[in-house]
């Protein structure tokens, strides 16, 4: 089914550098959600601050009704087997094959015969394309097999929250483009709620439901896909189409000087909202909402040609 | 600028507390079921097959070197008869113990840091974390007790090599008797030695575990920091090997009364 994630006020700091404040927000329940920001502004804290693995200096994390950032060990450890994690490099345990590496979880926490755990290991394995690969060890295998793999794991579980730390980064175009379907298709499956982490536009452009932007220590903005989109906000409107003029520089935010240099430039027009990636069985995910609904609800004129196509204001061949 | 310096001086003694505290979780842990046997055994044969050999290559030396030192230095007190005794004395209560602690640092504690760094930069320990299972429960705490047994039966290993040794050394190289050797073993050592010998190294392998998983659990920055995990580990535990020994030492010859004194 999915559960919500309330977070409020969530303030970290890293002795005195400040990484993220104030972050508030609101994953719901059993939707997509893309969690955005130029590289190093702390996604990846926040990823961990979410499953308890850094404590925020201030803040709360609510999951069922339960406070991550401040309950005891015992708790928390109860509440991480809502969670499955796909981390950065797959975090596969070195020393254990595919299948050990997956049934890993099940052995752990459930009191499954051998037969049943090879049963749901399969499955996995099958749902994330790997089947064939069990004997191998994580270290004889590609970056992308290795990802596919610390998927498998994530779900063996059946989670309610599925959290991705940058599933595309290190991987070739087509590669990125199968993982995005799987999750479309994950997401049709088990209904159960996602929160990506990435710097890739295309994923964010055409995956989630909702798009939240880390940018310049805090939260810029958060909300629907088609929201993020149609939104003239400089910093919002810079990182969704990947330009250079704004308020993004390239080590930090620009200073005032060349910020005025830009001020007489013009924009280049917002490009076309592409349609969402559907589920390969063509039949609509539960939170799915209908292409434009946003933009009419609001009174929002999306960019000319939005909507028409599936890879429209997209890098070529996505 | 007041409160930089005081940052600055004050940090080794958050460190030392955070190590403390690390090793209280460690013990904890040691109670939680379900005891990770398995772990448990093949780290013990890992340790076991890392150290058995440098450890008696280390020990015949070591109990060669007691043998001479001493043998000839009793001489010269015309007390031949007494040799066995203070070379037993000398390999048991202190040569065992910290022959066994150094290469329980320099070759268990070492591996375990690298292990667990290498574990903990690859984001395996946060998985582990993520996947509701306690990295201490079920990593750490199978090592430390790993890392006991096998110094305990180590310094069993380098006693008897020690002895042995010496033996060997005094009874060809010094024209000892061989039958005063072995006789007055009884004359000046008691079986109490034998207990703090083993009390030591008991401690000194639980000290060298978690020193070594700690840094390992802690490295950060790359296979960087991994290097210098398994680095600093086997420093510190060093240095608390040899201040812990003394301390040990110095409670021991307090409490215990020599024989015949």
């Amino acid at each position: 089914m999915g559960v919500e994630i309330k977070i409020e006020n969530l303030t970290k700091s890293f002795g005195k550098q400040l990484i993220w404040g104030d972050v508030s927000l609101t994953v719901p329940a059993g939707e997509i959600c893309v969690m955005l920001g130029p590289s190093g502004t702390g996604k990846s804290v926040l990823l961990k601050t979410l499953i308890g693995l850094l404590k925020p200096d201030r803040g709360s994390v609510i999951i069922e009704g339960t406070d991550i950032a401040s309950c005891p060990e015992k708790e928390l450890y109860e509440i991480r087997k809502l969670f499955g994690v796909l981390f950065q490099d797959g975090a596969m345990f070195g020393s254990m094959n595919l299948y050990d590496n997956v049934a890993f979880p099940l052995r752990e926490h459930t009191k499954k015969s051998e037969s049943e755990v090879r049963e749901v290991v399969m499955e996995k394995m099958d749902l994330v394309g790997l089947l064939g690969a069990e004997d191998k060890l994580p270290g004889e295998i590609s970056g992308g097999m290795r990802k596919r793999a610390g998927l498998a794991r994530a779900l063996v579980l059946d989670p309610e929250i599925v959290l991705f730390d940058e599933p595309d980064s290190g991987l070739d175009p087509v590669r990125t483009a199968f993982l995005n379907q799987l999750i479309v298709d994950l997401n049709a499956q088990i209904d159960a709620t996602f929160l990506i982490v990435t710097h890739d536009i295309n994923t964010a452009r055409t995956v989630p439901d909702n798009i939240g932007l880390l940018y310049h220590r805090h939260l810029a903005m958060f909300g629907p896909r088609e929201m993020l989109l149609s939104s003239e906000e400089p910093v919002v409107r810079q990182f969704l189409n990947a330009q250079r003029v704004g308020p993004i520089g390239m080590s930090e935010e620009k200073d005032a000087d060349e910020l005025a240099a830009e001020s007489g430039q013009e924009l280049p027009p917002l490009p076309p909202i592409p349609m969402q990636l559907e589920p390969s069985n063509g039949i609509p995910r539960r939170s799915q909402r209908e292409p434009g609904s946003w933009c009419r609800e609001n009174g929002v004129t999306p960019p000319p040609g939005s909507f028409q196509s599936a890879n429209a204001g997209l890098a070529p061949g996505v | 600028m007041a409160s930089l310096t005081s940052a600055r001086v004050l940090r080794p003694v958050g460190t030392a507390g955070k190590l403390f505290a690390f090793a209280l979780d460690v013990v904890r842990g040691l109670f939680r079921r379900p005891f990770q046997l398995r772990e448990f055994l093949q780290q013990a044969w890992f340790i076991a097959s890392v150290t058995i050999v440098p450890t008696a290559l280390v020990a015949i030396p070591f109990g060669a070197v007691i043998a001479l030192q001493v043998g000839g230095l009793i001489k010269q007190f015309g007390a031949q008869s007494f040799t066995g005794s203070a070379s037993v004395l000398a390999v048991i209560q202190q040569a065992g113990p910290i022959a066994t602690a150094l290469l329980i640092a320099g070759a268990g504690g070492s591996a375990i840091a690298a292990d667990l760094g290498a574990r903990k930069i690859r984001e395996e320990l946060d998985a582990m974390m993520v996947l509701g299972i306690d990295p201490i429960q079920r990593l750490v705490v199978p090592r430390v007790l790993a890392c006991m047994l096998v110094a305990f039966f180590l310094n069993g290993l380098v006693s008897v090599v020690g002895v042995a040794g010496g033996y060997v050394f005094n009874v060809i190289l010094q024209d000892g008797t061989p039958g005063a050797y072995i006789a007055s073993f009884t004359a000046l050592a008691q079986l109490p030695d034998l207990y703090i010998g083993l009390i030591k190294s008991l401690i000194f392998g639980l000290i060298a575990a978690v020193v070594a998983a700690y840094k390992g659990m802690n490295a950060g920055g790359g296979p960087k920091g991994v290097g210098d995990a398994v680095n600093e580990s086997v420093v510190i535990t060093f240095l608390l090997l040899f201040v812990v020994n003394f301390v040990l030492s110095t409670i021991y010859l307090q409490l215990v009364p020599p024989k015949g004194g």
